[in-house]
């Protein structure tokens, strides 16, 4: 692979640069402006995004910019209640119809030239249609077929729990087969703590942010990347920010419960998405300082506990993950929702939303509140860490005689472990282990090479990691262990 | 004329309390942590609103996050403490090699006096560069709340406007 670079011969497929049987990977994908356009043309376009919770928008007329890959949308609500994703760009000349980040109005109206576009479904009958345009018959002789000038709509959105998710392809499939069964994780991203389906909101207030990094290496350290902890946030684990306070584990969790490793293997799937730990990894809630804390997490831990045993459903799987390709979230502490929009190839503007009970007690909220400010986004203290990291790597991954040399993605190769769910494997290990990687890798070459959607569809048909490991190692998956 | 001795009072107020913000500024830009933590009263609270793009109507009620709600920070003294004694792990990579800071306190202002405290506003400018060409400029309003104490003036409050929505710093992982 070091000979094969895009330079020497011309850049032909990006699966040439992602070698699974060896676990390298060309650094190019990381740093190469052509690639990165592929990524724009290919993947995102392609793919379900997610573009804001249902909770930013709760009433008619609510809006929320937001981002699509290399194109800005509004999710709106329009006078039905019904969320619609829009393309936040005039059809006339381009103009960006609304530059504020929220707000409520039934009607964008472009500054250039006041074409104005309703989503008052009385009004236009696509909400998002073209509804006003200046001397309409001395500029159009009233001819101008106003149906077809509308905003552009996006023609999927998928609103999952409160989580909507958009796909600009006509195309593709649905959210579920894309999904697939890592809807588990999502499921219990979006279900309150005590189980209860899809009741949860986000707070008001996106932390947003640029890094000098490629995207990918976010979606990658959320993806099931748990190697890098011990080392990158050894600062922040000193000084101990978690619930249980100084000297505990970074997220409290019960030391009698196997902690932050033993039998955390990571989940795989072949559709492209991660996460680092499985749904038998069961860690009740952590432990708290505060006792209206520690009521409230043990009373929804049981209450969970019941209502998920009852349907034969294991506890566990809460994250961190990434939905392919760029969604990243956690459902434990902190619980939050994490978009790595892609700027350029060392440019990424990163999102950050954080997911609280609707019907959390003012103390938990303000609790949870203050606990995920001092975690996560630029200030918190843990993934500041993370963004040295990911600057620094793309950066040191620019050079001439550094891009010949790939990226080493060896661990637990071939070692894969087989599991339930449906098109998955898990890590041979806890702590190590880059399967997800792997096939998070794959699965972005498919896209990015452009395949068709049957192909894409055919690839993904079976897992032939699954096949090709022992059914009887199965038995360590989720087991607790002591802790060493 | 005669001398109006409330004005002279003022002035020195003023004069006395820049001096104590120009300090402050000082051991924070030499990495006298220890010292500047000193600095802070035990009932300090720091906030830092998010900063967001709305219409002009809309001003008022949601420009700036509110308490309830995400901020950059919304922390008291404890929490800062616990970013004092992660710089001093030497292995906070965000700022290993440490930043270069530059606080600039300008338009330093008496809002209020209801001695022992007094409410202050100012604009900052804060200049971090490190590594080779990593430059941040972080500019904005503060408001703070300082109490005069048998040991001098202590931060109580401090409220800081950033005119930033996307932060254009890829962190805040120095005291702003």
């Amino acid at each position: 692979m070091s000979t094969n670079t895009p330079e020497k011969q011309g850049l032909g497929p990006v699966s040439d640069l992602v070698d699974l049987g060896t676990g390298e990977i060309s650094r190019e994908i990381f740093v190469n402006e052509e690639i990165f356009r592929r990524e724009m043309e290919h993947l995102f376009p392609r793919a379900w995004l997610f573009v804001g919770h249902a909770s930013q928008v709760p009433n008619p007329g609510d809006y929320f910019s937001s981002q699509m890959g290399s194109d800005p949308v509004l999710l709106t609500r329009d006078d039905k209640g019904e969320i619609h994703v829009l393309l936040n760009s005039c059809r006339h000349r381009g103009m960006r119809v609304c530059r504020y980040d929220e707000g409520n109005t039934m009607q964008f109206t472009c500054p250039y030239h006041a074409w104005s576009y309703s989503i008052d479904g009385a009004l236009v009958e696509t909400p998002g249609d073209l509804h006003g345009v200046p001397q309409m018959k001395a500029a159009y002789d009233n001819k101008l077929r106003k149906k077809q000038w509308g905003l552009v709509h996006c023609p999927n959105i998928h609103v999952y729990k409160g989580l909507v998710f958009a796909n600009w392809d006509p195309e593709a499939p649905s959210f579920e087969e894309y999904v697939g069964d890592f809807h588990w994780w999502l499921d219990n991203l979006a279900d309150a703590f005590d189980g209860t389906e899809g009741a949860t909101e986000v707070f008001r207030g996106v932390l947003k942010w640029r890094i000098k990094s490629n995207w990918k290496f976010v979606s990658e350290n959320f993806l099931g990347d748990t190697y890098h902890g011990a080392s990158t946030h050894a600062s922040v684990e000193a000084v101990g920010i978690g619930p249980g306070g100084k000297g505990k584990r970074r997220h409290g969790e019960r030391q009698d419960q196997g902690g932050f490793s033993k039998g955390r293997m990571k989940t795989s799937f072949r559709l492209g998405h991660g996460a680092s730990d499985n749904l038998a990894y069961e860690v009740p809630y952590p432990e708290f300082a505060e006792p209206e804390m520690e009521e409230y997490f043990a009373a929804a831990w049981q209450k969970r506990a019941e209502k998920l045993r009852a349907e034969d459903r294991p506890l566990g799987g809460r994250g961190p993950a990434t939905l392919f390709p760029n969604m990243s979230f956690a459902a434990g502490f902190p619980r939050s929702i994490l978009v790595a929009h892609p700027i350029s190839p060392t440019e990424t503007e990163v999102w950050r939303w954080f997911i609280v009970d609707k019907d959390a007690p003012e103390f938990v909220r303000e609790w949870l509140r203050h606990y995920y400010m001092r975690y996560g986004g630029p200030a918190g203290m843990t993934e500041q860490d993370d963004m040295e990291n990911w600057d620094y790597a793309t950066q040191a991954s620019l050079g001439v005689v550094a891009r010949r040399y790939p990226y080493n993605y060896q661990q637990g190769l071939g070692q894969e472990l087989p599991s339930d769910l449906d098109r998955a494997v898990h890590s041979h290990h806890a702590i190590a282990g880059e399967v997800n990687a792997r096939a998070f890798y794959r699965r972005w070459a498919e896209f990015t090479d452009n395949l068709s959607w049957p192909e894409l569809e055919e690839l993904a048909k079976t897992d032939d990691r699954a096949t090709a490991v022992a059914p009887d190692a199965l038995p360590e998956i989720g087991r607790r262990e002591e802790d060493n | 004329m005669a001398i109006d001795e409330k004005l002279i009072e003022k002035v020195l107020l003023e004069r006395e309390v820049a001096d104590f913000l120009y300090r402050e500024a000082d051991l924070l830009d030499e990495r006298r942590y220890d010292e500047w933590l000193d600095l802070l009263a035990d009932d300090y609270h720091y906030s830092v609103p998010l900063r967001l793009n709305v219409r002009y109507d809309d001003v008022a009620e949601r420009e700036n996050t509110r308490a309830c709600e995400v901020q950059w920070f919304d922390e008291d003294k404890s929490t800062v403490e616990l970013r004092v004694a992660q710089l001093a792990t030497g292995v906070h990579w965000a700022e290993e090699p440490v930043s270069r800071v530059s606080h600039l306190v300008t338009n330093v202002r008496l809002d209020r006096v209801e001695l022992p405290e007094v409410e202050v506003s100012c604009r900052f400018l804060v200049y971090r560069n490190r590594v080779a060409d990593e430059t941040d400029f972080l500019v904005g309003r503060r408001r703070d709340t300082l109490r005069r104490t048998e040991d001098g003036w202590r931060v109580v409050k401090r409220h800081l406007l950033l005119d930033q929505s996307v932060l254009m710093a890829k962190n805040l992982s120095i005291f702003v």
